[in-house]
């Protein structure tokens, strides 16, 4: 077969075309080979895609911290000794070597920096440890007693696990992954569209979809509805409006995200709504968004009048929790690794 | 008549003088007199540019495009504060939204939804134009309609998904936004939101002619491409004067697969084919939210849908009902 120029021409010129936009999609993917597991009954495609060489990259950032050695009890408790123990709120039934052994954990989870206002200083005024004069040490009192709820109170979702300050901080003071209400750049305003709260690009949430770039303010407050499906076959039963999907859809991008998995780690996305055919990781996942959401409204939230503005959203609002504050990117924080079992005392009720 | 042969392997491009075609009948405006040829069209098709009948109806039609992509355009860059640059960078995720559930099928203000409503109207407007003039360029022509009665499939859909449902349901909000990555968002999340549509027989339908289109298409013209040696592109003589090449077409198929279509029923097909794609589709989207609310549970009640074996050891259930 005889090839003419005019076809040359044009398959030179569909070539060129084809090329110049292959490569900057290109720069957007991940090369093969994925793994890939099987979560599901065969043909639903349910099943986990996983890249090794971003897999192994995440494993340097999510490395087990080391906990402090176990220290033998002193005998005293720390409310039995106001010589030396004064405005201890929450902690008080701790022996003191407990206490002391838990401050010294807490610098090197929250303030690890050397320094002036780094370790104790971060939060105490050296010379007197018992003044509640530096914010931080008023929220550093709030989030103990956040953490002993959640391991307490939301065993449902952190089961033996459990949390401690280390499994959000990761040696910050404010933790990699929080969130605040997001207004968006500025729009023009006036008589001109309302962007109504999505259609944006480079958001944080939801990638790289059009999709709401703030599904937290709202879907992460005390009853909010997620739930869009229909839930009969006819009209007449429950659902939400398209708006209100592309929010759950938000969300949901939000959680795949921030725990690294498919929506079929959960989901048999021929039906997402329906529980029967979902995966139990699902039921975990629920109580995970009642444990945000009890921890924002009751935790984080009063803390509003604490905060400096510096420590706020653009709205005001203090920086709150959601998924990606503790897994950042592993569906288990920390591949699972309990550093709760080392210092049970996080894992009491409030006193 | 003048004997004229152009197509895509003929490297050399004739250029004679300019075709303007059939005379025109009273009452059409005159033909526009700029006509050039283009060798890089040539390439593609005819390299012969123009004439272009503009008319009252082409350019009431574009003046409405120009409006509706005016106000889509400027909403865009006001929703990025008037930045040419982030308008570029942002632009295949920005969009012009339908105004919220809370206004029906009133006017809605300006800023809520009121400008996509506006553009709603200019655009359907222009299309609504172009059809009409599709129509009655094919009249002046002395064809058939079949051009017009086949965007007009495509219209249905258009109409259905942007106003047909919305009124049947009440509020625009159920409507389509603007915008590139938007319309597609809406999509997913009109399917995650339904049940999921690939329940949906119309949809399946619809997707069976989408597809038997493209396949129908490659078939038809790598047969004419096969047989162009022997003159089998020039469908027209071949349909008046059956020659060998469409001989061997017919005898091609049926040799591989026992029937064939004939140089004149492979348009009818493909016509229908395609037309059937946008038709049943649009009937798939008006039953929706209408009628059926989700297909999933639809499909399960009508026994469309298989159940898998699910692991009852440990039934997962809706723990929004349990006590805690």
């Amino acid at each position: 077969m005889k090839i003419s120029a005019t076809a040359l021409t044009a398959a030179l010129l569909g070539g060129t075309i084809g090329i110049l936009l292959l490569i900057p999609m290109m720069l957007t993917w991940e090369r093969p080979p994925m793994d890939s597991q099987q979560l599901g009954y065969r043909g639903l495609g349910m099943e986990e895609i996983s890249n090794p060489r971003t897999a192994k990259l995440l494993e340097a950032l999510n490395k087990a911290p080391v906990p402090d050695d176990p220290v033998e009890n002193d005998g005293v408790l720390v409310k039995d000794d106001p010589a030396n123990y004064q405005n201890v709120q929450v902690l008080g039934d701790l022996d003191t070597a407990q206490f002391t052994r838990l401050m010294n954990s807490i610098s090197n989870w929250v303030a690890p920096q050397e320094g002036d206002n780094a370790g104790c200083a971060y939060c105490h005024n050296l010379e007197n440890m018992a003044s509640d004069e530096i914010y931080t040490k008023v929220v550093a009192r709030r989030m103990l007693q956040m953490t002993r709820n959640i391991n307490t109170a939301f065993a449902s979702h952190v089961k033996e696990t459990g949390v401690t300050c280390y499994t959000c901080h990761r040696g910050n003071a404010v933790p990699k992954f929080v969130w605040s209400t997001n207004p968006g750049p500025k729009q023009a305003g006036g008589f001109a569209a309302s962007r109504n709260g999505q259609n944006l690009g480079g958001q944080a949430v939801p990638a790289f979809a059009s999709l709401p770039y703030d599904p937290f303010t709202t879907l992460l407050a005390p009853d909010a509805n997620i739930r869009v499906v229909a839930s009969t076959a006819l009209p007449g039963g429950t659902g939400g409006s398209i708006q209100a999907t592309e929010k759950t859809y938000a969300l949901m991008m939000h959680m795949s995200e921030g725990l690294g998995v498919n929506c079929t780690f959960c989901h048999n996305s021929r039906q997402f709504s329906s529980w029967a055919e979902s995966r139990p990781q699902r039921v975990t996942a629920w109580h995970g968004i009642k444990m945000v959401s009890d921890s924002n409204t009751t935790y984080m939230d009063p803390l509003a009048s604490v905060f400096p503005a510096n420590r706020k959203g653009p709205m005001g609002d203090v920086l709150k929790v959601n998924c990606q504050t503790c897994h950042q990117g592993i569906n288990k924080p920390l591949y699972g690794f309990s550093m709760a079992k080392e210092y049970p005392e996080l894992s009491v009720p409030n006193p | 008549m003048m004997y004229e042969y152009q197509n895509i392997f003929t490297r050399v491009q004739v250029h004679g003088p300019a075709d303007y075609g059939a005379p025109m009948k009273p009452g059409n405006w005159p033909r526009e007199k700029g006509v050039t040829t283009n060798w890089l069209l040539g390439i593609l098709g005819d390299a012969q540019l123009g004439p272009i009948y503009l008319g009252t109806l082409g350019i009431a039609s574009l003046l409405c495009g120009f409006i509706a992509i005016e106000i889509i355009g400027l909403n865009m860059l006001a929703s990025v504060n008037w930045s040419p640059i982030e308008f570029v960078r942002q632009l295949f995720w920005l969009g012009l939204e339908p105004p919220p559930a809370k206004y029906g099928l009133r006017l809605a203000p300006l800023n809520d939804g009121g400008w996509w409503q506006m553009a709603g109207f200019f655009l359907t407007a222009s299309i609504l134009l172009w059809w009409l003039r599709t129509y009655r360029r094919a009249r002046a022509l002395g064809m058939g309609t079949h051009i017009a009665w086949a965007f007009a499939a495509a219209i249905w859909l258009y109409l259905v998904l942007g106003f047909i449902r919305p009124l049947l349901l009440g509020n625009f909000s159920e409507a389509v936004p603007f915008g590139i990555f938007p319309h597609l968002d809406w999509t997913a999340a009109f399917s995650i939101r339904y049940g999921n549509l690939f329940y949906n027989p119309f949809h399946m339908l619809s997707i069976a002619f989408l597809y038997g289109s493209a396949l129908l298409f490659a078939m038809h013209g790598a047969t004419i491409l096969a047989v162009s040696r022997l003159g089998g592109e020039r469908e027209i003589e071949q349909i008046i004067d059956r020659g060998t090449a469409s001989e061997r077409a017919a005898l091609f198929w049926r040799w591989t697969m026992g029937f064939n279509a004939t140089m004149e029923s492979i348009h009818r097909w493909a016509w229908w084919m395609a037309v059937l794609c946008p038709l049943v589709g649009g009937i798939g989207i008006l039953l929706t939210g209408t009628v059926v609310d989700n297909w999933y549970l639809w499909a399960v009640k009508h026994g469309v849908a298989p159940m898998y074996p699910l692991d009852l050891t440990a039934p997962v259930l809706d723990p929004a009902g349990l006590a805690k």
